[in-house]
């Protein structure tokens, strides 16, 4: 595998034109989190004409719904969640500026072509590691939405958090490719 | 009669919600170091490495495998001459889960109703399936399911004469259309026959099965085998980035069905295949 990219948030649309699908990144700095629920709110202020909790511009979005801490910890098991289930709210946050978002799994063609269109990667981390994920994340702190308990908005910062760019900018889509690649028919 | 008190059981339940969520079974570790050593993906194979690695520091510092801590998935065989003292059995695994979920600091992942979707905070109820058995025994085994995987699973309900051609067919679809979601690599379990719901509770049970082990029946071994082989030719490989291993296992179980019909249940499980158990 290739050597990975380090890259440091806020990610501007300079910086996603160097991103490839495959390429592995290590991301520091601040990201988002937000799934189901967060995004389902989030896009319902827009509709209302109201401000988002942070300024998605060249952010990045975390998909996940973390464990409760132990005592001592910064944050519990924290590996991504499925993101098609927010496939119909990211367009929307992908207008307003979001250039990253990490999960697992499919996006469909609206987010592709928002993507596209906007300027936005989709990475994915490794489902299935929230353990090796948390030592990655150096502080958390909920932003917006405690009442949704593990899904609320947090802000947290990450350092050298493992990713791997799955879709690029140019709509390239590494689940395509490899899948190809591996095929035996 | 013999007697088991109501604690012991709550205390087994709670025990065993948060072996089953920070320790992997050394089969799965096994077969994921098989994979990891065969993959011919480099990023499938650094993947599994990586898989690995969490899976031990899960364990040292017992802490979830995955935050998707699931919803509590209970198989129950009790022996019909065992009496439970002080309280409901059903009410004592709830009480374990609750309780292993607080002390375990898992995720509480249930919504009290599927359409006002409002947590329940202490990720009860449990999903319970009870079998009663001759003997003085009570048997409890844990597999919390994650709906990255749940989600992905599908059933059908054949006619007798589609056969075992469709039933391929069907599994390996599943499979297909299930991609990078459930974070592969998998385990897929086959429920066969019986009625509907039948079906599903196979394909549930032979998820959890131990890995290496087969169908006592020859043809449905060699089934397991070949759809083994046919789902890792899909590509789709650890996370769905490609390769050769998408999933670890194929498993069936079957049970005698109508004349008229062929059910087929395809329950998939990511590679955190967590299950723990205890006989009382
Ligand atoms: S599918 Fe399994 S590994 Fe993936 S997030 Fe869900 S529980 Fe974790």
């Amino acid at each position: 595998m290739k050597r990975a990219i380090r890259l440091t948030t806020p990610l501007t649309q300079e910086m996603l034109r160097e991103l490839k699908a495959g390429d592995s990144v290590l991301i520091s700095g601040t990201v988002y989190t937000g799934r189901d629920a967060a995004h389902k709110r989030m896009v319902e202020a827009l509709d209302r004409g109201e401000e988002l909790p942070f300024d998605v511009k060249d952010q990045v979005i975390y998909y996940v719904g973390p464990c409760p801490a132990k005592p001592g910890q910064v944050i519990g098991s924290a590996g991504p969640t499925t993101s098609y289930r927010m496939d119909s709210y990211a367009p929307r946050l992908i207008e307003k500026g979001l250039t990253g978002m990490i999960g697992k799994g499919l996006r469909n063609a609206d987010v592709v072509n928002a993507m596209k269109e906007h300027g936005a990667v989709y990475m994915v981390a490794i489902g299935g590691a929230g353990a090796l994920i948390a030592r990655t994340i150096k502080e958390a702190k909920v932003i917006a939405y405690d009442d949704l308990g593990t899904e609320a908005v947090r802000e947290m910062v990450v350092e050298d958090f493992p990713a791997i760019v799955c879709i690029d900018a140019e709509g390239n889509n590494l689940y395509e490719q490899g899948k190809l690649q591996y095929r035996q028919d | 009669m013999r007697t088991i008190q109501f604690e012991q059981i709550v205390s087994a339940v709670e025990g065993l919600c948060i072996q089953a969520n920070t320790i992997i079974g050394d089969d799965v570790l096994k077969a994921l170091q098989k994979a990891r050593d065969t993959e011919e993906s480099p990023i499938g194979q650094t993947i599994l490495g990586h898989i690995l690695e969490n899976d031990a520091i899960a364990a040292t510092e017992a802490v979830p495998v995955c935050q998707d801590t699931g919803m509590a998935v209970v198989f129950v065989t009790i022996g019909q001459e065992v009496y439970i003292e002080g309280g409901a059995l059903g009410e004592a695994i709830h009480e374990g889960v609750r309780r292993g979920y607080e002390k375990g600091y898992l995720r509480k992942s249930i919504v009290k109703d599927p359409l006002e979707r409002v947590n329940t905070g202490d990720n009860t109820p449990a999903v319970i399936h009870y079998d009663i058995v001759p003997g003085d025994k009570l048997h409890i085994l844990v597999a919390p399911k994650g709906f990255g995987s749940e989600n992905m699973s599908s059933l059908k309900m054949f006619k007798p004469a589609d056969g075992v051609e469709a039933v391929k067919k069907f599994v390996v679809q599943t499979v297909e259309n299930a991609g990078p979601n459930p974070c592969p690599p998998i385990i897929v379990g086959v429920g066969l026959g019986g009625t509907m719901e039948k079906a599903a509770i196979l394909a549930k049970r032979a998820v959890v099965r131990h890995l290496g082990h087969h169908n006592e029946k020859p043809h449905l071994a060699a089934l397991e085998k070949e759809l083994l082989e046919k789902v890792n030719q899909l590509g789709i490989g650890p996370q769905g980035l490609g390769g050769r291993t998408t999933a670890l296992a194929v498993n069936i179980e079957s049970y005698p069905t109508h004349i008229a019909g062929l059910p087929c249940a395809v329950n998939i499980n990511c590679h955190v295949a967590r299950h723990a158990e205890i006989e009382l």
